[in-house]
């Protein structure tokens, strides 16, 4: 009830300057909220945010959002509260007017922890319900059905009677029903309502409330909770697998970046390049790169920076592995064991170069906006940035695929590896052809490095972590065969995330490596063996 | 025990000789000119590169900034002390061989080095064997106490333990269910093995309100794992993880959390290896609220404090790097054996080992820690919350210093094994049957 009148109280102290006299009323009751915020002390801060939010003053918002932020400070020599506005400045808590004088030398923060988060997420539900905004009503409703709170049912059966919003509707119902189950005043006729709400809601948070029923509960209310934590319990079965498959698709999806430059380089060429995940951790280090210079620069392009980064990482990574090529390889080709050994002590150099230039710490590459934040889809979460690699890599597989089937480049790359001297009579220069194929494929590597260093560390030791997984889906899929690479990351990423939540993350990865090692038993040249002349080339 | 990823583990073994010769050709030894009469020899043995470099770099220069000031206020018995600095190149049997290195050849007094529990078992033979003395600044599993080391880190009891008792209490939320996540190797597996015992016994918490789970060094995947620990916490009860993922898995073990909406308010997750240095690289936002367990933070406002935080920054010639756990444990580790040498008028390690217990050190968070026989010293135990800077902010504390136990109460073949080296001279005493040998 109070918490109602209070925002009643608030629009209408908003409106007119009539209830002079209330306010002064309610900014008493304010300014003895506050001083519980100078104790400098977490159960005192606790009483004092549902004091603030019980007052009724319309500042009530302003200042817990404060708090919520580190934006609300104290000085505990003169015992006042102040809040930092967005321009740095102090004004008094409890009228929002500029403080006088010079700040107080010993003003510092209230500190919040996790039980103080809880307790303002509550308050600020509760203070908000009748927001302008939908969203911000929404967030109130999904704030108060976490908190449960019995003294925010009044406010909320007033907000449904008057929302438009369905899906605002529908999420202050489920708040409604979640105070009513949790109580103990509530009909058995409200509860069992309360229940069929609940389970329609039919999410994780759904079953931890169905699932923790005061003991006061009825039988019948008991009975009814059961039958409904059963159905959410197979409807979430259901979407498990959905999600397991999601995730497969995810991982595949990365394994297929990382993988795809190894197919050009290993799988075409067949040059053992150790050095292929060091490829990778250029082109974050690229990324890096490149958004620091935006971030210095011009910030407001920093949406575009993977945009940037992507050639960007092409151009260094390829020019990097044409170097390597030149300089190295070229002089080792037929030459297995010692192409690995060179290509291993070079990713050791390519490491420690890399650790000497940034340092031995991780880098932070940022996530633009649009690669951020996640969507529902039935009953499982899909995050845009996993959404995008998967887009990306199927992107960069499909360009890949194109320019070895329709340009003259690919042409003679197809022709060199197929039959050299053949190649070479005809005109072609196939040391310039090597070269090049080599830079594609690491320059492929560094574009996948753009995509790894939104989902995992930049560090010099990024590369470590795929190159084990990229030999594997390459073998897997079959030496020299693009399909086979795409198809095996796919099979192994899915095949992983199905073994993982029943084996752990550990026997997962083991089981799939000795699957491998019986599937190359079977089949020695993978999924997709090249047939013809050309496997004995 | 913390350590950033370790993929050599997950490379054919004939690699690992190979990264130990790249590693000897890459790494800076940087032995100065002796002149033995002079000077008193102090080992550096810390990783300088490899996957431990991102960790271990830092203590090098920190224990190179406590040598430098100790010279400048005119060293250690009217000699200068001499850095010896080796790269053991994140490499464990390489880590044996330099050790043998410091103490044969350089016939240096003590060494501080070591950050892997797996790197200090490698050198523990041949520090016994040559008898010369250890400094180990980092948390560790416990379950050992050798002569021959000073454990200047957290045991579990001075870390896992009261990290565990906050959250099962009102502050930390009444958490009443316990995901236990790990990188599969000894130091994640021996603190869980104590911690479930800990919540079955001492806490009642019933066997499936507890989830123990297991990934592989450099993990980055975490899906599934984060959405098999959302699943865990909606049973009603308030659910929390404590974790001891290594380094590097964090940020997208964090990322992820974040991804899939699981606030701090909801399922807070407490960290043994999450300290300032790996919060540096990543953006906290996400992280706010999100543990720490730790025996000192850069945050901690005391005059030592702050005074060793700006000697650092200049030492360093850079104000933004971040202080750690691990630093403040060299800074006392450091300032204990030069206490002990001048106590007795000798560096002779094995007369200095006896000299050691009982010496008292002020540490940075305004208590003062004291060497106890069994070579752990007292910690003050803190717990911090993320903040949006990377720092952290400290919401509870013990009272007192903890004394830390080498042999864990709770697991059933060291509850009754102590270790003391002043009236014993024995590390895994068993006071039931009154013989030295463990259990």
């Amino acid at each position: 009830m109070r918490v109602s009148r209070a925002c009643l109280v608030a629009l209408l102290l908003a409106l007119s300057c009539l209830l002079l006299g209330q306010a002064a009323a309610y900014a008493a009751s304010l300014d003895e909220a506050l001083a519980h915020f100078t104790a400098d002390d977490f159960s005192e801060t606790i009483t004092g945010i549902n004091d603030v939010a019980a007052s009724g003053s319309p500042r009530a918002e302003i200042i817990i959002r404060a708090l919520q932020d580190g934006r609300l400070l104290f000085s505990a020599e003169r015992k006042a509260v102040y809040v930092k506005d967005e321009s740095g400045k102090l004004t008094d808590a409890a009228t929002g007017a500029p403080i006088a004088g010079d700040a107080p030398a010993d003003v510092d923060n209230v500190r919040i922890n996790n039980r103080l988060r809880g307790a303002i997420e509550a308050a600020l539900g509760g203070l908000t319900l009748l927001a302008k905004d939908p969203g911000t009503r929404y967030d109130a409703a999904q704030a108060v059905f976490k908190s449960r709170r019995a003294s925010a049912l009044a406010t909320l059966d007033s907000a449904i009677a008057k929302e438009q919003d369905a899906s605002v509707r529908r999420a202050m119902t489920e708040a409604r029903a979640a105070i009513i189950l949790s109580g103990d005043k509530g009909s058995d006729e409200d509860k069992l309502a309360a229940v069929d709400v609940i389970r329609d809601r039919g999410d994780q948070d759904a079953l931890g409330l169905l699932a923790s029923l005061p003991p006061t509960t009825s039988v019948p209310v008991m009975k009814s909770a059961a039958a409904a934590v059963a159905a959410i319990k197979n409807r979430l079965a259901l979407w498990e697998a959905v999600q397991n498959a999601w995730y497969g698709l995810s991982l595949g999806s990365v394994l297929l970046l990382a993988a795809i430059g190894l197919a050009i380089t290993f799988g075409v060429m067949g040059v053992i390049n150790m050095a292929h995940g060091e490829m990778v951790m250029l082109g974050a280090y690229v990324t890096f790169v490149v958004q620091e210079i935006i971030r210095d620069n011009d910030p407001g392009l920093f949406d575009y920076s993977l945009a940037i980064a992507i050639p960007a990482s092409f151009l260094f990574a390829g020019g990097v592995g044409i170097l390597i090529e030149r300089c190295i390889i070229r002089f080792l080709y037929g030459r297995p064991l010692e192409t690995l050994l060179a290509t291993w002590g070079l990713s050791l150099i390519l490491q420690q170069a890399v650790r000497t230039t940034f340092g031995p710490n991780n880098r932070d590459v940022g996530n633009p906006s649009w690669m951020s934040g996640a969507f529902d889809v039935g009953g499982i979460t899909i995050t845009y940035n996993r959404l995008w690699i998967i887009c990306f890599a199927l992107a960069v597989f499909i360009a890949l695929l194109a320019l070895l089937r329709f340009t003259r480049f690919g042409l003679e790359m197809r022709a060199v590896t197929q039959n050299r001297p053949m190649a070479a009579s005809m005109g072609i220069r196939t040391s310039r052809v090597d070269a090049l194929t080599f830079g594609l494929g690491s320059g492929i590597a560094g574009m996948a490095g753009v995509a790894l260093s939104q989902i995992d560390n930049v560090s010099p030791n990024l590369g470590q972590g795929y190159i084990i997984d990229s030999f594997m889906v390459v073998v897997f899929g079959g030496v020299g065969n693009l399909w086979g690479t795409l198809v095996g990351s796919f099979v192994l990423g899915i095949a992983n995330k199905f073994l993982e939540p029943y084996a752990g993350a550990v026997l997962g990865k083991i089981a799939i490596l000795v699957l491998i090692i019986l599937f190359i038993q079977k089949r020695p040249r993978g999924l997709f063996a090249l047939k013809g002349r050309a496997v004995e080339a | 025990m913390l350590n950033p990823i370790d993929a050599v583990a997950w490379r054919p073994r004939g690699r690992r000789w190979l990264a130990a010769a790249a590693g000897l050709a890459l790494g800076l030894t940087a032995a100065l000119p002796a002149n033995a009469e002079d000077t008193i020899k102090v080992g550096v043995l810390h990783s300088l590169s490899g996957t431990m470099a991102i960790s271990e770099t830092t203590l090098k220069d920190v224990v190179l900034m406590l040598i430098d000031q100790q010279n400048k206020k005119g060293g250690v018995l009217g000699k200068k002390l001499e850095a010896v600095v080796v790269d053991p190149a994140s490499n464990w049997p390489l880590f044996a061989e330099k050790a043998r290195e410091l103490i044969s050849k350089d016939k240096v007094s003590v060494v501080f080095g070591c950050w892997t529990s797996v790197s200090r078992k490698s050198v523990l033979p041949v520090f016994k064997e040559l008898n010369n003395l250890l400094f180990y600044p980092v948390q560790y599993e416990g379950e050992e106490s050798e002569r021959n080391v000073i454990y200047t880190g957290a045991a579990p009891n001075q870390q896992a333990i009261p990290a565990v008792d906050y959250l099962a209490g009102p502050e930390g939320g009444n958490v009443k269910r316990w995901v236990l996540e790990g990188t599969d190797y000894v130091y994640p597996r021996t603190t869980n093995k104590i911690l479930e015992a800990y919540l079955k016994d001492v806490l009642k918490v019933a066997p499936e309100d507890i989830m123990i789970n297991y990934t592989p060094f450099g993990f980055s995947d975490w899906q599934t794992e984060v959405s098999k620990i959302k699943a865990f916490g909606s049973a009603g009860k308030k659910t929390a993880v404590v974790s001891t993922i290594n380094g590097d898995a964090n940020v997208p073990f964090y990322k992820e959390l974040g991804n899939q909406g699981i606030k701090a308010t909801d399922i807070p997750v407490v960290a043994f290896s999450v300290g300032e240095e790996e919060l540096a690289g990543l953006d906290t936002k996400p992280l706010v609220g999100h543990l720490a367990a730790w025996n000192y933070f850069e945050s901690i406002k005391t005059p030592a404090n702050e005074a060793f935080i700006k000697e650092w920054h200049e030492f360093i010639k850079n104000p933004k790097r971040t202080t750690n756990d691990p630093m403040e444990a060299h800074y006392i580790g450091f300032n204990m054996w030069v206490k002990a040498v001048e106590k007795i008028k000798s560096a002779d390690p094995d007369k200095v080992i006896d000299a050691l217990p009982g010496t008292k050190q002020a540490n940075l968070t305004g208590g003062v820690s004291t060497l106890l026989p069994n070579h752990h010293i007292t910690k003050p135990v803190f717990i911090g919350e993320i903040r949006p800077d990377g720092q952290f902010d400290v919401v509870w504390k013990t009272k007192d210093l903890v004394p830390g136990a080498a042999w864990s109460p709770y697991i059933a073949t060291s509850k009754d094994l102590i270790g003391d080296w002043v009236k014993l001279k024995c590390g895994n005493y068993n006071t039931v049957t009154k013989k030295c040998g463990g259990a």
